[in-house]
C-alpha cells in the first residue's frame, strides 16, 4: 500500500493501529475456510468516526475494504481482496444491559459468549448460539445472520436485533431501527442489513433483544437402529407440538469418529442419534420431554436416555459438539456445507447425501440442525491431493443443487461469501440478482466495501468460477 | 463503478499449498491447523493485545509460511515466538488435536538459528540453563548465599541496588531452604518398596529442589503413606537425574534438553513409577518420546520413560489418599498451565482438595488460565506476565481464599508475587498442593 495511504490512515487511528508487516497481512489474510484473502494494509479502529473517516478516505482513494471480527467466518466474508483490512475487536464495549426494557447495547467487537454469560447472570437470554460463540464476535454474527442449535426454537440473529448504528459505505453514519420490538417508521434497513455479509454497512453498535432466561432443561440422546426413522422422528416430533429447544441429528459416521476420539461408549451400531433439549418453566419441562421421547420411540428408537444431572446433559452436548473435532483427526481438511431443505425433506435430503457419498467414494459425515433443516454434510480429505479438492468442488455443487431442489436453502447460518457465490445465482434467480446488485451499487458506487463477496459486484464477474459449473 | 481488481490466486476455491522448504519445521504438525479460531480468546496474550499476530492461529500461520518459504524467520517472527507465553491453553481449546507445544519449539530453535538475540542474552540463557540449572550443587550454593542474604538482612540492602522489578522479585522469594531441609528429604527417601507397592523414583526438580526442599519431602511422606517405596536416584554422579530440560527446549535448546533428557531416562530405568510434583517439569517428562522421536537408541526408552511419568496428584488420586485430619481453610486452587493443558490433570488436584476434612473449598474463576510466570517469561516479558497476573490477582481476592493451592514452583513464585504487589501478602498465602496435604496428613497424627 502506498506510503500516503498508510500515512492517512496512522492519522485517522493511530500509528499502533496500523500494522502493515507481512506477518500482519498474513495472519489478517484467512478465516475459518481453507481459501486464502490479501490485505494491503490492516487497521484496528476504536470509534463509528474513526470507521468513517476511513470508509472516505477508501472512496476518495478507491481503496476496497473488508470488514472483520474475530475471522472465524464459514464462507469467506472476511476475506480482504487487497485493500484495507478493517477490524473491529478493538470496539468491543458492552455498553449497557437493560432489563425493563429486555434489551442490550453492545459494539460489534463484543464476543457472543461473553455477551450471553453478563445478560444470563441478570436473569436474561440471548439465544443465538452458533457453534464459534465463544470466540466469534456479534458484529460478525449480524454480518452473516449467525444461527446455531437453539434457532429451532428462539429464532436466528436477525429476530434479535432491534436496532444498529451503521457507517454507510461512502462514509455516512447512520441509526436504523431503535429500542423497541414494534417499529415500522420507513424501510426495515436493519433487516437489510442483517445478513448483508458486510457488503452494505459497516455496523458500530447494536441494540439486541433479550427475552427472559429459561428456568428448567431436559436434554436427551434417543438411538436409532435405522437413519430413516431418526429423520422421521425429527418431523414428528414438531408435529407433535413440542418446540424443542434443540434437535440435532449425529450420523453414523461422525458417531464413530467421535468415539474413536472420546472412547466414551457412544452407541455406534446405531445408523444415527438425536440429541435433543427442551426448556422452559420447571412445570412444564417433564412433560415435553416425555412427549418427545414417545415420538422417539414410537418413531423406531431403540433407547431415549434421559440425562438426569448437570454433567450427563453435558456429556451428550459433547458428543455433539465433538463432531468437527472427530473428524478432522482422521484426515485434516474438513470442508463442510450449510445447507438447509424444509424440515419435512429432511430424510430425502439425507437419502441424496448417502447417494452422493457412494457415488464419490469421499469420506462425508452428516451432522447438524435437524429440527430446522440446517444440515452441515462435511467433507474429510487431504487438502494437499489437488484431484481430492476437485471432487470436493464438484460435490458442493451438486449439493447445493439437490438441496434447491427440494425447496431449500444454500446457506442456513453461514452466509454465501466466496464460497457459494457460484450458486446464489440458481437461488434466486438471474432477476433476484439484479435487485441485489441494484442495491449494492446504489449504496456502494464506488463498490469499496468488502468487493467480490456473493458476485454482486461486476470487478469479480471476470474470476474463474468456483465449482463444477464452470 | 470501479474497474476490475486482481483477484488473488485461488479466490472462492481451495488452493493446493505450496511445498515446503524449512525442514524443521514439521509440516503435517502445521497442517493440522484448520483455522477454526477457537484457540484465540483461550489465549491470554491474543486477550491482552487483540491482534491476530498474538494468537496461537496466528503463530501457526506464521510458522506455516515460514515452513513454505513464504515468510521470512526474521526478528519479528522470533518477537513473536518469544510473547507466546508456552501455556498451551490453546492446545485444550483446540478442536483438531494440533500440538502447539511442540510446534512452538520447533519454531524458537529455528528462531535461534535464524534470529538470534543478542549476544548477551543468548551467554546469560546459555549460563543459565547449562551451567547451573543441571547442576544441583551448584543451585544449592545459590541458595545457601539467598537464604544468608535473607537471614541477615543484607538482601533488603543488596536489592536496593536494583531496578525496580528485580527488586519486587527478589523480595518476594520464599524463605531459603536451609540444611535441615534437606535432611528432612534424605530421611524421608528409604530402601525398598513397601509390600505390594510400585517402586517409585522421586524425580526432585532443579528449582524445585533448590527451593523448595521441604515439598519434596511432603511428596515422599504422602507417597509412602498410600503405600509406595520412594527412593531418588542422585543428583551427581553416574546415574544422576538432572533438569527435565524444559527452559532449554523451551528457548529453543533442543538439542541440549535431548542431552538431559538421556541422563533422566538412564538414570529412571528400572522404576515403576517416575513421580514429580512440578506441573511443567512433568510436561516435559512425559513429552520425552517427542523429543528423542528421531533418536533410533533412545526413541524407545524415551516412550517407555514417559510412559511411566506421574504427577504427584495423579498417583494419590489413583491409589487413594492416606487418612487426613482437619485443616479449617478457606483454600482455592490455581492449575499449573502445563499440567492442565499439557498432562491434562485437572479434576484430581481439585478432588484431593475436597477430600480434606474441614476444608473449604472455592472454585478460582478462569483457573486454567496462566499466572504469568510461564518458565522465565516473567523475567523476558514483564509487562506482559503482570498485566496477566494482576488479572489472576483479581480473581483470588474474589474467591476470599485464605491459601491458593498451586502445583509448580513457578507458579508459586509468580502467585507470591502477586500478593505482595496486590498487598494481600499478609492475608493470603499460597502453598504447593503435597504440602497442603501433607499438612492435613499430620494434622490427624496430631
Amino acid at each position: 500500500m502506498e506510503p500516503r495511504l498508510v500515512a492517512a490512515l496512522q492519522q485517522i487511528v493511530g500509528p499502533a493501529h496500523v500494522l502493515t508487516e507481512p506477518r500482519h497481512l498474513l495472519v489478517y489474510s484467512y478465516d475459518a475456510t481453507i481459501q486464502p484473502g490479501q490485505p494491503e494494509v490492516v487497521v484496528l479502529p476504536r470509534t463509528a468516526a474513526e470507521v468513517s473517516a476511513i470508509l472516505k478516505l477508501a472512496n476518495r482513494e478507491g481503496v476496497p475494504v473488508t470488514p472483520r471480527g474475530s475471522g472465524t467466518g464459514q464462507s469467506g466474508g472476511s476475506l480482504p481482496m487487497g485493500g484495507i483490512a478493517l477490524v473491529l475487536t478493538r470496539m468491543n464495549r458492552l455498553k449497557e444491559i437493560d432489563p425493563g426494557n429486555r434489551l442490550a447495547v453492545v459494539e460489534p467487537g463484543v464476543i457472543t459468549a461473553h455477551l450471553q454469560a453478563a445478560v444470563e447472570a441478570q436473569g436474561l437470554f440471548y439465544p443465538p448460539d452458533p457453534a464459534s460463540a465463544k470466540v466469534s464476535t456479534l458484529g460478525g454474527n449480524i454480518a452473516e445472520n449467525a444461527g446455531g442449535p437453539r434457532c429451532l426454537k428462539y429464532g436466528v440473529t436477525r429476530d434479535y436485533v432491534l436496532g444498529l448504528e451503521v457507517v454507510m459505505p461512502t462514509g455516512e453514519i447512520i441509526h436504523t431501527g431503535g429500542r423497541t420490538v414494534k417499529n415500522v417508521s420507513g424501510y426495515d434497513l436493519t433487516r437489510l442489513l442483517v445478513g448483508s455479509e458486510g457488503t452494505l454497512g459497516v455496523v458500530t453498535e447494536i441494540i439486541l433483544r433479550l427475552i427472559p432466561k429459561p428456568e428448567a432443561f431436559r436434554t436427551a440422546l434417543a438411538i436409532f437402529p435405522r437413519l430413516d426413522d431418526a429423520t422421521a422422528a425429527v418431523a414428528r416430533t414438531v408435529a407433535a407440538g413440542i418446540t424443542p429447544t434443540a434437535l440435532e441429528i449425529v450420523d453414523q459416521h461422525s458417531l464413530r469418529a467421535v468415539e474413536n476420539y472420546l472412547h466414551v461408549g457412544l452407541p455406534v451400531e446405531a445408523e444415527a442419534v438425536l440429541v435433543l433439549e427442551v426448556d422452559g418453566f420447571a412445570e412444564t419441562v417433564d412433560r415435553q420431554m416425555q412427549t418427545a421421547a414417545a415420538v422417539c420411540r414410537e418413531s423406531g428408537a431403540s433407547e431415549v436416555r434421559v440425562a438426569s444431572t448437570a454433567a450427563e446433559r453435558e456429556e451428550m452436548w459433547v458428543a455433539r459438539r465433538s463432531v468437527s473435532t472427530a473428524i478432522t483427526q482422521a484426515a485434516p481438511t474438513k470442508i463442510g456445507e450449510d445447507i438447509t431443505v424444509p424440515p419435512a425433506q429432511v430424510p430425502e435430503m439425507i437419502r441424496r447425501l448417502q447417494w452422493l457419498r457412494e457415488k464419490l467414494g469421499l469420506s462425508l459425515v452428516v451432522f447438524g440442525h435437524a429440527g430446522d433443516g440446517n444440515l452441515h454434510p462435511n467433507f474429510v480429505i487431504d487438502g494437499r491431493d489437488p484431484a481430492q479438492l476437485k471432487t470436493v468442488e464438484a460435490a458442493l455443487a451438486e449439493i447445493s443443487r439437490l438441496a434447491l431442489g427440494l425447496g431449500g436453502t444454500l446457506s442456513g447460518e453461514h452466509g454465501i461469501g466466496t464460497l457459494k457465490a457460484p450458486f446464489l445465482e440458481w437461488e434466486v434467480g438471474a432477476g433476484g440478482i439484479e435487485v441485489m446488485r441494484r442495491i449494492k451499487r446504489a449504496l456502494d458506487p464506488n463498490n469499496i466495501l468488502n468487493p467480490g463477496k456473493m458476485r454482486l459486484d461486476e470487478s469479480i464477474a471476470a474470476a474463474p468460477p468456483g465449482g463444477a459449473d464452470g | 463503478m470501479a474497474e476490475a481488481r486482481p483477484v488473488p490466486e485461488g479466490w472462492g476455491r481451495f488452493p493446493s499449498p505450496p511445498a515446503p522448504v524449512e525442514p524443521a519445521l514439521d509440516i503435517a504438525l502445521l497442517d493440522q491447523c484448520i483455522h477454526c479460531g477457537f484457540c484465540i480468546q483461550a489465549c491470554p496474550t491474543y486477550r491482552d493485545l487483540g491482534v491476530e499476530t498474538a494468537s496461537p492461529r496466528g503463530r501457526l500461520a506464521m510458522m506455516k509460511a515460514v515452513a513454505q518459504g513464504q515468510l521470512a524467520p526474521d526478528d519479528g517472527f522470533a518477537a513473536e515466538m518469544d510473547l507466546c507465553l508456552g501455556c498451551r491453553a490453546c492446545e485444550s481449546a483446540c478442536p483438531s488435536g494440533v500440538q502447539y507445544g511442540l510446534a512452538l519449539e520447533q519454531a524458537r530453535a529455528l528462531a535461534a538459528r535464524t534470529a538470534p538475540p543478542p549476544l548477551f542474552k543468548r551467554l546469560t540463557l546459555r549460563l543459565a540453563f547449562r551451567r547451573l540449572l543441571p547442576h544441583a550443587g551448584r543451585l544449592r550454593l545459590l541458595v545457601a548465599l539467598l537464604g544468608s542474604a535473607q537471614r541477615t538482612g543484607l538482601l533488603r540492602l543488596v536489592t536496593r541496588l536494583l531496578p525496580g522489578r528485580w527488586r519486587e522479585q527478589a523480595l518476594a522469594l520464599p524463605p531459603a531452604p536451609g540444611a535441615a531441609a534437606r535432611r528432612e528429604l534424605a530421611a524421608a527417601l528409604v530402601e525398598g518398596p513397601a509390600a505390594g507397592g510400585p517402586r517409585v523414583g522421586l524425580f526432585r526438580g532443579c528449582i524445585q529442589d533448590a527451593l523448595f526442599a521441604g515439598t519434596n519431602a511432603a511428596t515422599v511422606r504422602l507417597l509412602q503413606a498410600t503405600g509406595c517405596g520412594v527412593t531418588a536416584p542422585p543428583q551427581a554422579g553416574g546415574g544422576a537425574q538432572t533438569c527435565c530440560g524444559a527452559l532449554a527446549a523451551h528457548g529453543g535448546d533442543r538439542e541440549y534438553a535431548r542431552e538431559l533428557a538421556r541422563r533422566n531416562i538412564a538414570a529412571f530405568a528400572g522404576y515403576d513409577l517416575v513421580v514429580n510434583n512440578a506441573g511443567g517439569c512433568g510436561a516435559m517428562l512425559k513429552e520425552y518420546g517427542h523429543l528423542l522421536r528421531d533418536d533410533p537408541v533412545w526413541a524407545p526408552r524415551a516412550a517407555d520413560f514417559a510412559a511411566r511419568v506421574r504427577d504427584i496428584s495423579e498417583v494419590l488420586a489413583e491409589r487413594g489418599l492416606p487418612v487426613l485430619g482437619p485443616l479449617a481453610q478457606r483454600v482455592t486452587y490455581q492449575d499449573s498451565c502445563h499440567l492442565h493443558h499439557s498432562q491434562r490433570v485437572r479434576q484430581q488436584p481439585r478432588r484431593l482438595l475436597q477430600a480434606v476434612p474441614g476444608l473449604r473449598y472455592v472454585e478460582l474463576k478462569d483457573a486454567d488460565r496462566c499466572c504469568g510466570s510461564a518458565g522465565i517469561y516473567n523475567l523476558t516479558h514483564p509487562e506482559m506476565a503482570g498485566r496477566v497476573l494482576a488479572e489472576k490477582m483479581d480473581n483470588a481476592a474474589a474467591t476470599e481464599a485464605e491459601v491458593i493451592v498451586t502445583s509448580n514452583p513457578g507458579c508459586l513464585l509468580q502467585l507470591r508475587l502477586g500478593l505482595q504487589r496486590a498487598g494481600l501478602a499478609d492475608a493470603v498465602q499460597v502453598m504447593h498442593l503435597a504440602d497442603l496435604l501433607d499438612a492435613a496428613r499430620s494434622a490427624d497424627k496430631a
